[in-house]
């Protein structure tokens, strides 16, 4: 018996579950390094994370909305993954699960499950752990190799919250000796979440997404070009520490969040010109909430933010069609 | 070397499968009865002159084009007509047909049947486009828009560039292909005879990358023509489209709802180029073809020339029959072809291909939520969100439909295949247009 159906006959083999699969290989350099800086602390949390939301989603699916199973397209794994990334490594495990409750069953869920959430659910998970459980949210262990081994984990601020605190007029030629190296920070030997110290891990990843072409190249650098611009613009006119532009780069989720959250499928723009926009908006809000907030990170806040704004930016940036007056 | 030319918006990159680039032309042979449709063209059905009983030869005329937009139909074998009356089509509507049967191999006087190749063009430019009209010629890419018309320019358009379209971008067909490679000075006359017809000196042969033999032969043999080039176009689906095919070459648009004319262009397919030679200088009417016969499960692929009205069903019994891993047959290529209903039905003047797939290639995948991934944005050569007129179509949204300019969509169908959620996109867009026509 032959069948009949509607052009085309012929289909990519790239499906949701195989791009998925393409995002977790790319997040995995960042994994492997967490571990090497913050020990198997670090595996821990990554596992609880995405073991709780993998099983909230396909519990939630099954006892209370009544819907299919969509554990098996893998980005319920995504999601767990970066939520981990944007926890450090001595976060309790009952505020995992918390976490990763908001994330999964009311950032996702609770929208319709993946593709009509309009805020990143890993992004909802974290600032809702940010604003509840601040001083947790805020402890970082300085990174040595498998230190949960020995009894008391050395604990101290982030790159970014001591250049926060500087004053002012610290000029450039006064050594700040807190202060990690630039390729401290781009190996990621400094505190931090666990998915976000390692530049060098997360531009594999990139590297990664950009060759099996999940994501185009505009998000991660319009979004990153806009915070180098403008802190390196105050740099030059202050010298001031506080607005070095490597350090901006390579520190805080900047990285993390360029790369893997803004570039989320579902809460990004559906044109390149939208993406565009909502990048360099991002990369905006980054700069203001880090130098003017009470905030010494401000990339997941400038993300949501501007999740916010994607349905009115894919209403009036609409891609140029064939034949349009130029 | 510098950068091949191609359009810049959109488009994908499928497997090409073409298994059957090498294999030569060879003439399929006749069938028993052959089956022809009156209406193998965009416009009126022609409009029957024989009835049952009737003796015709190749080339007898059987319909008169019935209007502006319509086109003569011509007997393609010598023998009896047995019938003449509607009969099961591809999609399995009843169209209009006049069912022959095969007697002997007898062709009219007038036919030019030696393979001499005539260089001078003795004719002018109005006896050029009558005896496109005559011979029943129509655009053989697959539009089947009548060719008399596009090769009348109306007085108030100018046209300064003729592109003969031989990108063929279709996966698995090679018939354009194998025409260029057998074909190539047959097809650079043509490409004459249609520049004197529209009273210009510039002709462009447009080949992909990825037809070599086709591009060596051609530049070859455009040496000792004045005014004919070739142009070869990086890969790309769906460069085969006139206005993709447009931009690529001249880097000018089609205006939205406007002819290729307004853009100082006229396209021809290889196919219809080389009927055009055959009509003007061996007075021959269109009334055969060539037509690939692949696909994955096809026992030995081939390219046939065949006799228009010639059962699907004989040609796929040429090439070893339909094996068990066939799931579809295709008529045309994978993209925008169509799955055949009745595979006795006739191949018409717009039959490029018959395809067998199995259902590896061809089998729809189950239909998942979208992802928001914008890769059919990415895609769209026209610039239209494909995933919005999906989703105003399901909600039936027809009023919001107006805005998304969905009429100018060139159906080449990359919207449905990138989709990861398997969404069928090219559908909405498709039911979008009815409805939008409707409402007009």
């Amino acid at each position: 018996m032959l069948k009949i159906s509607t052009a085309p006959h012929f289909q990519t083999t790239k499906d949701t579950s195989s791009i998925m699969l393409d995002v977790i290989i790319a997040l995995a350099p960042a994994a492997i390094m967490s571990i090497i800086f913050f020990g198997i602390q670090a595996l821990v949390v990554i596992l609880s994370a995405v073991a709780f939301c993998v099983g909230l989603e396909y519990l939630f699916n099954k006892y209370v909305f009544k819907k299919e199973n969509t554990i098996t397209d893998f980005s319920a794994i995504i999601t767990g993954l970066l939520l981990a990334y944007n926890l450090p490594s001595t976060m309790p495990i009952w505020m995992i699960f918390v976490g990763s409750f908001m994330a999964i069953v009311v950032g996702k869920l609770c929208y319709g499950g993946l593709g009509k959430n309009i805020f990143n659910p890993a992004l909802v998970g974290r600032v809702f752990l940010f604003i509840s459980f601040p001083v947790q949210m805020t402890t970082w262990p300085l990174p040595g190799f498998l230190n949960s081994f020995s009894a008391d984990i050395q604990t101290g601020a982030t790159t970014l919250g001591v250049i926060k605190h500087l004053d002012i007029q610290t000029s450039a030629t006064t050594s700040v000796s807190e202060l990690p190296s630039y390729w401290q920070m781009f190996i990621g030997n400094i505190g931090g979440c666990i998915g976000e110290v390692s530049a060098l891990a997360l531009l594999l990843g990139l590297a990664w997404l950009l060759r099996r072409r999940i994501i185009t190249w505009h998000i991660p650098f319009y979004y990153i070009a806009t915070v180098f611009v403008i802190t390196g613009v105050l740099w030059l006119s202050t010298h001031s520490i506080r607005f070095d532009p490597l350090t901006h780069l390579l520190s805080g989720g900047l990285m993390l969040g360029a790369i893997f959250m803004a570039t989320d499928y579902a809460t990004s723009p559906m044109t390149k010109k939208g993406q565009i926009v909502y990048a360099i908006c991002c990369g905006l809000l980054t700069v203001i909430i880090r130098l003017c907030s009470a905030y010494p990170e401000g990339v997941s806040f400038a993300i949501l933010i501007m999740n916010a704004f994607v349905p009115l930016i894919d209403k009036y940036i609409q891609p140029r069609y064939y034949g349009e007056r130029r | 070397m510098s950068k091949l030319k191609t359009f810049c918006q959109g488009g994908i990159h499928p497997n090409k499968h073409k298994i059957t680039t090498d294999t030569p032309i060879v003439f399929a042979g006749l069938p028993e009865v052959v089956t022809i449709p009156v209406k193998q063209h965009i416009g009126s059905p022609a409009k029957i002159l024989v009835k049952p009983g009737d003796k015709v030869k190749v080339g007898t005329l059987l319909a008169d084009a019935d209007g502006i937009v319509s086109s003569d139909v011509h007997s393609s074998v010598s023998g009896e007509v047995i019938k003449v009356e509607a009969i099961e089509g591809e999609f399995g509507y009843l169209e209009d047909m006049i069912t022959i049967k095969v007697e002997g191999d007898e062709f009219e006087s007038s036919i030019d049947t030696s393979t001499d190749i005539n260089r001078e063009i003795p004719f002018s430019a109005e006896e050029i486009v009558a005896k496109i009209r005559e011979a029943g010629i129509v655009g053989m890419g697959g539009a089947g828009y009548p060719t008399p018309i596009k090769t009348s320019i109306p007085e108030d358009k100018k046209v300064d560039t003729l592109i003969i379209n031989g990108i063929e971008c279709e996966p698995f067909l090679t018939a354009d292909d194998r025409l260029m490679v057998e074909k190539a000075e047959q097809i650079i006359i043509g490409a004459k005879i249609i520049n004197k017809a529209l009273g210009i000196q510039n002709a462009i042969i447009a080949v992909d990358e990825n037809k070599p033999q086709a591009i060596d032969i051609l530049n070859k043999i455009t040496k000792t023509y004045v005014g004919v080039n070739v142009e070869v176009c990086a890969t790309k689906y769906p460069q085969g489209g006139e206005k993709q095919l447009i931009t690529a070459i001249t880097g000018r648009e089609v205006p939205s709802g406007r002819l290729p004319a307004d853009a100082g262009c006229l396209v021809q397919n290889v196919g219809t180029v080389f009927a055009i030679y055959e009509a003007i200088m061996k007075n021959k009417p269109l009334y055969e073809r060539i037509v690939t016969v692949s696909g994955d499960t096809c026992p030995h692929p081939a390219n046939f020339l065949v006799r228009i009205g010639t059962p699907a069903s004989f040609l796929i019994e040429k090439v070893g029959g339909i094996t068990p891993e066939t799931t579809q047959i295709i008529f045309g290529g994978p993209m925008m072809g169509t799955s055949a209903f009745n595979i006795n039905a006739p191949i018409t003047k717009l039959t490029s291909g018959i395809l067998m797939l199995s259902d590896q290639l061809a089998a729809k995948r189950p239909e998942t939520d979208c992802i928001r991934c914008g890769k059919c944005v990415e895609v769209c050569p026209i610039g239209l969100q494909p995933h919005l007129i999906g989703r105003l179509m399901q909600n039936h949204q027809i009023e919001a439909l107006k805005d998304c300019h969905v009429l100018d969509c060139i159906e080449c169908g990359c919207c449905s295949y990138i989709c990861p959620a398997h969404i069928p996109l090219l559908d909405y867009c498709k039911l979008s247009k009815m409805e939008l026509k409707k409402k007009k």
